[in-house]
């Protein structure tokens, strides 16, 4: 038996989910006393891995693979666990990873429990926390087949440093046509800006800032935080925003360590979809706004004024670090 | 084409999440239920497929009879029919063991679901019902064309967009960007009248042992009171959230 974690990489470089879905397995093998083996599709460099208790590394390496396709990774992910017995699966919840996730839990006929926080509360029979009704509530699913595939919740279990002599053995899957069959024609990104997805702080404005001129201030206050910017449903559908940054329940995720919230009253679909993260700070003229009571710090002011001082702030800040 | 919506019957997005028999059922008294908001925004493009391109739309839930009036109320958006598969959708995979049923027999091309339900959030239908049948399968969909049996479809990613090529049978997890809000359907009295009288089939599930159960439900513990700080003295913001936060 072991447990076997998928640590997937962005252009060959692991980012901080696939140290975390390490550090989870480390941990769930533990409890389990069962073995970590980690895998990896196309990475320059697993050495990484054993900061956070890799002690088996498998890599993949093939051109096919290049571009992520969920069919093909799943398909080798399954070589993988039959020839490693893992009885768990691990994958993280990235763009990529819920899209790889039921597929993987198809091809070992394994119960699939997405969105999981914490630890199996008892592997048997086992039982894990998840988060539900748009992290809402939470539930205990048990998942009941003999093969298990747990997608883990980023930035919900975090980092555990834990250096361990990493075995590295490479693996070529087979890899029949019938994986290939939706390819990737293009791809457009914004380089050079941090994700929501990725970032540890998120900044986010809403229709309080009045105006799409007006979000200079924002992405100032972003860049001296490193943060990525976000924003509500109401600027998206506005235009004065890209979709992509609109974040929230019917939006994307987030699970950031900080966000600030600028000008957002904080209805709950948009609650919903940022809860997650671990602290929130409020910025709103209205000390009504519901948002104050989902939030740990609030000021109560205008964002034309706060969010300048805030800036100036934070820099003096950077500058004595 | 033949296209299948699959439609999953959720809370409204403004309820309040409770739960009675020791936290074991999710308390459904005062809940108004909706059709799945990302299911909405598929079941708009269906229709401008419908419209546009000459396509049949059905629409399918498992559920028991209590998801009846969401059925038709997907009907008085405009489906041409609808089935409904008499079980209590409790696990993931067994949905999609119950929809790929269904598609095996029905000769779909292409099955639009949504990328994740409102309710317990699985986000597993749509990629457990493709892998099942071995279609094509795009999740986070926000945009689609079809000519013929290719399929040309923009995946949303971290950061940005993706442009894929694939071929039906297809199946999609869409969601906003399919259609925009402001061209979301809503029934009208017309739609209402003529959904009573399109088929909603009933169909029996086959057998299959659902791979996982909810044992019970947890709320979060409540926040403890936001602080507040004076918006003159901002300075302590950002003390408060290097020292006592520590997230910078
Ligand atoms: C099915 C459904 C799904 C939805 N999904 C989402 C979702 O995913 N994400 C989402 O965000 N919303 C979603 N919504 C919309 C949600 O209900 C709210 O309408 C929306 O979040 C409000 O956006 P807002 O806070 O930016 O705007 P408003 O509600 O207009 O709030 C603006 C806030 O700015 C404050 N303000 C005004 N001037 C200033 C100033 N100078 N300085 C500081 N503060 C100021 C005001 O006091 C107010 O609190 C959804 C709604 C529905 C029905
Ligand atoms: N009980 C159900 N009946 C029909 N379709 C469903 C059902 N549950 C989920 N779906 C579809 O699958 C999508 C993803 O749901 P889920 O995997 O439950 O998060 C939904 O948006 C629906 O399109």
């Amino acid at each position: 038996m072991s447990v076997l974690v998928f640590a997937d990489n962005s252009d060959g470089k692991f980012k901080k989910n696939a140290f975390e879905v390490t550090s989870y397995g480390k941990k769930v093998a533990e409890i389990a006393q069962s073995n970590l083996v980690v895998l990896t599709i196309n990475a320059n460099d697993v050495s990484e891995l054993s900061n956070f208790g890799a002690e088996r590394i498998i890599k993949v390496n093939d051109d096919k693979l290049k571009n992520f396709n969920a069919k093909a990774y799943a398909d080798v992910i399954k070589q993988v666990a039959l020839k490693e017995g893992s009885d768990i699966v691990i994958i993280d919840s990235s763009t990529d990873g819920i899209y790889l996730a039921p597929l993987v839990a198809v091809n070992l006929e394994a119960g699939y429990a997405s969105n999981t926080v914490g630890v199996p509360n008892s592997i048997a029979p086992f039982v894990v926390k998840r988060k539900v009704f748009s992290s809402k509530a939470f539930d205990h699913t048990e998942i009941k087949t003999s093969n298990k595939v747990i997608g883990l919740s980023k930035n919900s279990f975090g980092l555990v440093d834990n250096k361990v002599n990493a075995v590295e053995e490479d693996f070529s899957p087979s890899l029949s046509d019938e994986g290939f069959k939706v390819t990737v024609t293009s791809v457009e990104k914004t380089t050079g800006k941090v994700t929501i997805a990725d970032a540890d702080i998120v900044v986010s404005a809403g229709r309080g800032l009045k105006g799409p001129e007006n979000w200079g201030m924002i992405e100032e206050l972003a860049e001296v935080l490193g943060a990525a910017v976000a924003c509500s449903k109401p600027v998206a559908d506005l235009g004065w925003r890209p979709h992509s940054e609109h974040v929230g329940q019917t939006g994307k995720p987030v699970a950031s360590n900080l966000y600030i919230a600028v000008g957002i009253s904080g209805a709950i679909q948009h609650l919903a979809g940022v809860n997650s993260s671990k602290v929130k700070v409020v910025i709103n003229t209205d000390p009504e706004a519901p948002f104050f009571k989902a939030a740990d710090y609030g000021i109560v002011g205008d964002a034309f004024e706060v969010v300048p001082a805030l800036i100036e702030k934070l820099k003096e800040f950077k500058g004595n670090q | 084409m033949k296209i299948l919506v699959c439609i999953s019957h959720v809370p409204d997005t403004t309820s309040k999440i409770n739960f009675t028999e020791n936290n074991t059922k999710f308390d459904i008294n005062g809940v108004q239920f909706v059709i799945n908001p990302h299911d909405e925004f598929v079941l708009t493009r269906a229709m401008w497929f419908k419209e546009k391109q000459g396509a049949s739309i059905t629409v399918i839930n498992v559920g028991n009879v209590s998801t009846e009036p969401t059925l038709r109320k997907a009907l008085a958006i405009g489906a041409d029919d609808a089935i409904r598969v008499n079980a209590e959708a409790t696990d993931g995979f067994y949905v999609a063991k119950q929809l790929a049923e269904v598609i095996k027999n029905g000769g779909y091309d292409l099955i639009m679901a949504g990328k994740e339900s409102m309710d317990y959030n699985g986000g597993m239908v749509p990629g457990m019902t493709a892998s099942i049948l071995d279609f094509n399968f795009v999740n986070a969909c926000i945009g689609i064309e079809v000519e013929g049996n290719k399929a040309t479809v923009t995946r949303d990613i971290d950061g940005g967009k993706e442009i894929l090529n694939t071929e039906l049978p297809l199946v999609i997890g869409g969601q906003k960007g399919l259609v925009e809000d402001k061209d979301l359907r809503i029934p009208n009295m017309r739609g209402i009248m003529m959904a009573r009288k399109k088929p909603l089939n009933v169909v029996e599930p086959i057998d299959f042992d659902p791979t996982t159960v909810i044992t019970d439900f947890e709320k979060p513990t409540p926040k403890s009171n936001c602080k507040i700080i004076d918006a003159d003295k901002v300075e302590e913001l950002v003390d408060l959230l290097h020292n006592e936060a520590k997230v910078i």
